[in-house]
């Protein structure tokens, strides 16, 4: 699995996507894998102020729920409301199933966060 | 693969809502090896399995088998089982892997001094494997020279399956639709070549292999209780809803005392109730239930979508005076109150065939 080159990762299993002071935020496609089929997104609100390494929502599988934590801290600005309706998008094709966009409130976090290839072998590890 | 009950089994293998779709559509395939069977034998098995368990299985005729439980003196749930009798002196009793032991456990202290019976632990005889769906008859019929018509609803035959003999043939199962679940010898080589034949065979009649997953949401939607979720040792029959399955007029049993207190000061404070989430969100095991005021009404045991009606379904234990069908109650999720209503169970019923069609 190719895990985009400009995007950073959490060992929480997130991903962020920056643009300026702009975040883009989903779930890995190790996360969906694990997960199986996902029949349910819950996410906050826009306005919603979300802190690093905190629960802002979760993601439902059949058998079990799952939270999803902030890779940054920041406000919401957007929310893919697309995802209440298919939330197999995500199974689809997680790198661009996109949860929720972010205003980083500092954007040096992102520093702090794996690489592709970190990740990558982070992952690995976690399988075995 | 996860651990279950001791034992290593897949939760999925295509996924569990193709899984679970084509049991209701066609035909899925289980290995439920990990249910134990214990044995009765001798001229006092009956006495011994009437003492031990709450159904009635001087009702049974040879072939036949009946849903029962073995309980504890005070009326509730040791675990949830299936008696079948071979003969008048012959009884299997099939039980939950996870309390297989506790169940030999308690019947050899309750009657392993009854007079003319051998009980026997024989789970690691059997592999048991089972077969679900509006097809699965049609599939093993294709297997089998036993007439399968023949074998009715809580029934069971010997019979030859893909060229193994002695294979125990019931018409049994945990998922709502019409099925068999095959007892045979547990011989490594013999079990796997019948799991592939049954494949083989139904494969091209839509049958798919089906893991936990599944079997979870198919006995849910069917609004089968499962143990240690709606019957443990703090339920009693009565307020988990399984009455027609308890004869207490056969005399006297273990629990048999305390269910008879019970039935005479009223009944239960709380009943096992279905329910059918309104608002957005999945109800799940621990979960609590509110009444629309706020309080704390009830607990959820068991919680998932249910992949056929496509809804999100529950059981619950709520105070009596709640679960009137149509009462609307909330579910506490991740700490919002999220609509949800009483509603009739089982959630889901297999269409009958009309007796022109059979």
């Amino acid at each position: 699995m190719a895990y985009p080159a400009n995007y950073r990762y959490t060992r929480e299993h997130e991903w962020i996507q920056v643009d300026g002071k702009t975040g883009t935020i989903g779930i890995t496609h190790h996360a969906q894998d694990s997960l199986g089929e996902i029949v349910f997104v819950d996410l906050p609100k826009p306005g919603t102020n979300v802190e690093e390494g905190k629960i802002f929502g979760s993601v439902e599988s059949v058998k079990a729920v799952s939270d999803i934590y902030s890779p940054v801290t920041g406000t919401i600005t957007e929310v893919n409301e697309e995802l209440n309706q298919h939330p197999e998008k995500i199974n689809e094709d997680a790198h661009t199933a996109w949860m929720v966009k972010v205003t980083l409130s500092d954007p040096a976090q992102v520093d702090q966060l794996l690489t592709p290839e970190a990740y990558e072998a982070y992952a690995k590890e976690e399988t075995h | 693969m996860t651990g279950f009950g001791g034992w290593e089994m897949p939760i999925e293998y295509s996924g569990i809502t193709a899984e679970h779709m084509a049991v209701r559509t066609a035909a899925g395939l289980f290995d439920v090896s990990h249910m134990g069977e214990i044995q009765f034998r001798g001229h006092g098995s009956l006495a011994a399995v009437q003492a031990v368990t709450m159904n009635d299985v001087a009702r049974l005729a040879d072939g036949q088998a009946q849903y029962s439980a073995l309980l504890t003196p005070r009326g509730t749930f040791i675990d949830d089982i299936l008696v079948h009798r071979l003969g008048p002196n012959d009884y299997l009793m099939v039980v939950n892997a996870g309390t297989t032991q506790k169940d030999y456990r308690f019947i050899r202290a309750q009657a392993g001094s009854f007079p003319g019976v051998h009980i026997a632990d024989y789970s690691g005889y059997y592999t048991q494997l089972a077969i679900q769906g509006p097809r699965a008859k049609e599939i093993l019929a294709s297997l089998t020279t036993t007439d399968l018509d023949s074998i009715k609803n809580y029934w069971f035959r010997w019979g030859s399956v893909a060229g193994q003999d002695h294979v125990l043939i019931a018409r049994t199962g945990y998922t709502g639709e019409d099925g068999f679940e095959l007892y045979l010898s547990s011989d490594p080589d013999a079990s796997v070549r019948m799991w592939e034949a049954i494949l083989e065979a139904g494969s091209p009649l839509g049958l798919v292999p089906c893991g936990l997953g599944a079997r979870n949401t198919l006995r849910l939607e069917a609004g089968m209780p499962l143990y240690g979720h709606e019957l443990s040792e703090e339920r009693n029959v009565f307020e988990a809803g399984l009455e027609r399955f308890l004869k207490l007029e056969k005399g006297e049993f273990v629990g048999s005392k305390a269910l008879m207190e019970i039935q005479q000061s009223g009944g239960p404070a709380r009943r096992l109730a279905g329910l059918e989430m309104t608002g957005r969100g999945i109800a799940r095991e621990g979960y609590r239930v509110l009444s629309p005021s706020g309080e704390q009404v009830g607990e959820i045991t068991s919680g998932s979508p249910a992949p056929f009606l496509k809804k999100n379904i529950a059981l619950a234990y709520l105070a009596r005076e709640m679960t009137t069908v149509g009462t609307e109650v909330a579910v506490e999720i991740r700490g919002v109150a999220v609509e949800a209503k009483v509603v009739q169970t089982p959630f889901y019923r297999r269409p009958r065939k009309t007796a022109a069609s059979q």
